[in-house]
Parts: structure tokens; sequence; C-alpha cells
């Protein structure tokens, strides 16, 4: 049996091509030394952010400090007291507490929100596909921040008559959960309309699958890494949004410590006591580049392609 | 011809349900205009608030308070400011704040791409080698920096610590141009720090794209100097990707210029968007959305055109 056919043929070379390991790929594939630090960086501050009421830390509303704007190092807070005499340190892990609470709630509903409508837009190329398809389009054309802006507004409203109205995070959650939702769903879109056409895809079809579990068991695991990847990214934007929010006099009212409220608050005190502004600055750009790196860890680890345009 | 009509269409399509959507959300908005307009209205029965109402069509249904509003907008007349005491037209405001807006953005939009673009050629030049990744770590920390963080932090810098620059408002070119400048350093930095990192590592990926093809290796056989390979043979076809989200950034830079021009205290379209939100201004904050909305609209247009104008091979396929 010298002669084979075809088919034979490829059935014996298919393990000789499994076994070339491309090693550009495996380079790729292992984690690089940054995706650690960042990866520990976000589970430091968050474990704290998540343990902070059982911490041993001050009262974040308290004035501990026997002199406002008393510089880091003294009286035992490490990173001093802000204008009103409260620790800092304590400030910016309860801080951290509302603000990555925001974000990431705000985040991952619009993930879900967002990543169900472009499944569907990217699924089905009929008038839903392009209704849908038009209206992120749509929302797209209106800046996130005018929008988040107000739709902080409208859930506010009046302070004077919202007695027993929504909180402050709330609020922010809704509204940068609204602002996130086409951006997510466009890219979800994207990605789906790609794997849609893949061969495995019409095979599904062939074999008779409904469209439901086409759409969640063969193309969402594949839209996934794509998914993280900007969701990540939306993670550190949110953080950033309810910086620029708070900065407006939209975020969360004060004395409640979020990232954007100490920034602000330290605004006022640049000339004398510029670390009470440097400090949550500070806390906020590692988090935002930490994510940001880690989004790009997931994006070449799964070779997501930034095809949204 | 028919491109040009659906292009409108979709114009139209964006223009009505962006404004609408304004309309609708912002009669949700707790908090009536006539109250802010006139908060203590001792009349009896509150007369003139209620005039106040009439007068600004305030009790008309909402898709007939849209189109009267719509219908005045298509004709240039962007409504008025609410106010108890005189007339301002919205059109007003925006034609006295809104150069110094587009100048903010020009001017970012024009430092970010003549710092981005050079980086950019020099990172896919020597991809993979240490300048590369010193190039891209800088992006990573560019990107990561929210634009008010480094408003604040440069205005500390050079506005209180080196008195370089002033820390608040904002001079008109009509007035002084080294004033201008000046008032104009700390905003255009803040913006542009984001969009140099965008920008640069999306022009360096599509330029080692476009290192690989054939004609490159054309051109180098020819003994083209790497240089002019570089900026005359593969920029222009690596620049599409570049060119569209530097249009579509606008969006966002509008967005950023929100809380620059705020923290800065300079009087732009973003200031007017801030307090048009803030005080009720239902008539304004239509105006400016719908201006901001259908500029960025016309910018993905012009985009769209330019495509064929850079890369020759669309605009035979749409011959």
């Amino acid at each position: 049996m010298t002669a084979t056919t075809p088919k034979a043929r490829g059935i014996e070379e298919v393990p000789l091509i499994v076994e070339q390991i491309d090693p550009e790929l495996e380079r790729r594939k292992r984690l690089p030394i940054g995706a650690w630090l960042a990866g520990g960086w976000m589970v430091l501050i968050m474990g704290a952010a998540l343990l902070a009421p059982v911490l041993p830390l001050n009262d974040p509303n308290a004035e501990v400090a026997s002199i406002p704007k008393l510089a880091p190092g003294q009286e035992g807070l490490i990173f001093g007291a802000d204008g009103n005499g409260r620790d800092m340190f304590a400030r910016l892990i309860f801080g951290a507490r509302v603000s990555l609470t925001i974000a990431f709630t705000a985040v991952i509903l619009a993930l879900i929100i967002g990543g169900l409508l472009g499944l569907l837009a990217g699924y089905y190329r009929n008038w839903i596909g392009n209704v849908l398809a038009s209206l992120f389009d749509i929302m797209l054309a209106i800046p996130a921040l005018v929008l988040a802006l107000a739709l902080v507004a409208v859930l506010k409203g009046n302070p004077a008559e919202n007695e027993g109205g929504l909180s402050g995070q709330v609020i922010l959650i809704i509204a940068i959960c609204i602002v996130s939702i086409p951006a997510l769903a466009r890219i979800t879109r994207a990605n789906t309309m790609a794997w849609s056409k893949r061969e495995f895809v019409t095979a599904a079809k062939a074999q008779g699958a409904t469209s439901g579990r086409i759409l969640f068991r063969e193309i969402l695991p594949n839209v996934l890494p794509a998914m993280a990847y900007i969701t990540l990214l939306g993670i550190a934007i949110a953080i950033v949004a309810e910086g620029g929010l708070a900065l407006l006099g939209a975020g969360v009212d004060p004395p409640t410590a979020t990232w954007g409220n100490m920034i602000d608050a330290g605004r006022q005190d640049m000339d004398e006591a510029p670390f009470i502004m440097f400090i949550p600055i500070g806390a906020m750009f590692i988090t935002v580049m930490a994510l940001n790196y880690l989004g790009d860890v997931v994006r070449t680890h799964f070779d997501v392609r930034e095809s949204a345009l | 011809m028919l491109i040009l009509g659906r292009k409108l269409l979709q114009l139209a399509v964006v223009f009505v349900v962006v404004t609408f959507f304004t309309v609708f959300l912002m009669s949700l908005v707790p908090g009536k205009p006539e109250v802010v307009v006139i908060p203590f209205d001792t009349t009896p029965g509150q007369s003139l608030q209620k005039q106040f109402r009439e007068d600004n069509n305030l009790d008309d249904p909402l898709p007939i308070r849209w189109a009267k509003w719509a219908g005045a907008f298509v004709t240039g007349d962007m409504g008025n400011y609410y106010s108890s005491s005189d007339t301002e037209p919205v059109s007003g405001r925006v034609k006295h704040n809104a150069p110094t807006t587009i100048l903010l953005i020009i001017y970012t939009q024009v430092v970010s791409l003549a710092v981005a673009i050079p980086l950019a050629v020099v990172a896919a030049y020597r991809a993979g080698t240490k300048t590369d990744k010193a190039l891209n770590s800088m992006a990573f920390g560019f990107i990561s920096m929210p634009n008010f963080a480094t408003a604040l932090l440069l205005t500390y810098w050079l506005g209180v610590k080196l008195g370089w620059v002033p820390t608040q408002g904002y001079t008109a070119p009509s007035e002084s141009i080294p004033d201008h400048l000046k008032s104009m350093v700390v905003p255009v930095i803040a913006l542009s720090l984001g969009q140099i990192a965008v920008y640069m590592r999306l022009l360096r990926s599509d330029l080692v794209a476009t290192l690989q093809e054939d004609f490159i290796l054309m051109a180098k056989s020819k003994g083209i100097s790497n240089r002019r390979v570089l900026w005359r043979h593969a920029l222009r076809p690596s620049s599409l990707t570049l060119l569209t989200v530097a249009g579509l950034n606008v969006g966002t830079l509008i967005g950023g210029a929100v809380v620059i021009e705020y923290l800065l205290g300079i009087p732009g379209l973003g200031t007017l968007v801030g307090e048009a939100i803030f005080s009720r201004q239902y008539v304004a904050l239509q105006s400016l959305v719908a201006i901001i909305a259908i500029t960025f609209v016309l910018l993905n247009f012009l985009i769209d055109y330019l495509y064929t104008v850079l890369d020759p091979r669309i605009r035979e396929r749409a011959a």
C-alpha cells in the first residue's frame, strides 16, 4: 500500500503541522514581567479597597491631624493630611473603594448589555443588525463626557428636592454604564462579524444548530478575548471619567472620598500643599496604567485585532 | 451622487436622533428652567414663571418643542438663552466661544501629529529594538495620564512653581499673540499626551505591516535611501487608520475640552456645554450638542473623502 489517497495523506500530515511550534508565538504566550507587576498592583489596590472597613485605618472623614495640610510622614500619617486635616492614606483606600466600585460595576454592566447588543448586531446582518449598528454610531457622535454630564444632571436632579433619590455612587454607575455601552457594543459587533464568517459557524449552521447555540457556544467564546481587552480599557477610562466628573462638580457628593473628589479638593491647595493633589493623581495614574497594560497583554496573548473601525 | 445622497440622509438621521434624544433627556432633568431663571417669583400665582414657560414654549409636548427648535436651527437660528430680562441668542455665545475651542483642538491635533508621526516612523524603522520598546513604554505612560491630571500637574509646575504660564484664564490671539500662546500651553499639552500615544501606536503598527510589502522591497532594491522609503513610500499608505482615528478623536477632544476648559478657566464651547447642563438651558444645550454631533459626522465624511486622495486603490474601486 504505497499509493495513498489525498485524504489519507492529509491525515498523516496533520501531526507534523502540530509539532511545528512557531517560536514567535511561543515567545508571545509567555507572560511578561510587567503583567505580573500590573496584576500585582491591581490585586493590592482591589484587596485594600475591599477590606478597607476591617483594616486598621483612620475614619476617612474624621479630622485626625493636629493641623490641616500636614506633610506626609508626620504624626504617623504616611501620606499626610488634607486641607481638612483628614488622613490622606485612609481617604486614598476608601476612595479606591468608591472609585473602583463605580468603574468596575459600570463597565461590567455595560459589557453585559453592550456585549449582548453587539453580538446580536454582528450576527443578524438584517434590519435588526443595521438599526442597532446605526444606534451605536449615533450614540458615539455625542462626546461621552458630555453625555455622562447630562445623565448625571438628569439623575441627580435638584439637590433640594432630591431627598430619597439615588445615591451619588449609583448615579455615576448608571451614567458611566450608559455612555460605555455603544463603544463596547461596537467592538463586540466588529469581532462577531469577523467570527460569523468562519467555517465552523457555517458548519454549525449546516448541522442545524439554533442561532442561540451558534451565538453563545460557537461565536461568544471566540469574541471573549476582545471583550476582556476592551473591558479592561473601559474600566481604566471609567476611573478617569469619575475623576473628570468630580472636577466638574458632577461626581459623588463630598465628603465621600473618591479619587476624583480628592483631586478636586487637592486642586484648591495646589499652591501650599501640592502633595494633596499629587497622591490621588499618582494612584489613579498607576491603576489606569496597570489596567491598560493588562488589556494590552490580553490583546497580544489572544491576538485580538482592533478592527473596530 | 448616490453615495452623497446616502451620506446626507445619514447626517439628517443623526441630527434628528441626537437632538431629539437631547430634548428628551433634558426634559427629564428635575429642576425647571423657570425656577432657575426666576428663583423668587412673588407675583400672585407665580405669573412671572407661568409667563416665562409660555414665552419659551415649555408647555408644548416634546415633539412640538423639538420641531420648533429644529425648524429654527436649520435656518441658522439657534434659539435664545432663557433669561428673565433680555434675550441673548445662543448663536452669539457660540460665535464668541467657538473659535477658542476650535483653536484648542487644532493646536492639539497639530502638536499630537507633529510629535507622533516622527516617533512612529522611528519606532517602526527600529521595530523590536530598545528604542521601539522605550517609545512603547512612553506611550503607555502618556495614555494612562488623565488629561485633567496633566493639566493640574503642568499648572502647578509651569504656572505656580516656574511662573512661565498663567494658572488660569485665556488670552485671545487678537489681544496678544505671545500671551495667547502662553495661555494655550497647558491645555494643549494636557489634551495632546493621550493623542500622541494613540496616534504613535497606531501608525507604528500600520507602518510595520507596510514595510513588509513588496513595493517597499522594490523601492529599497532600486537603491532609494531608507529615509525616503520611510517618509515617501511607506508613510502615505500607512496613514489611513491614523487619519480615521484622528478624525474620530475630535469628539473625544471636545469631551476632554469640557473638563480642561473648566479647570483652566478657558471660555470655550466646553464651558458653554457645562453651563447649559447645570443651569437647565435646554435650548442652548440642544443647539450645542447638535453642533458637536454635526461637526463629528461631517468630519467623518471628510475623512472618507480624504481616503480616496491618500489611497488611489480606493478611488479606482469607487469609480
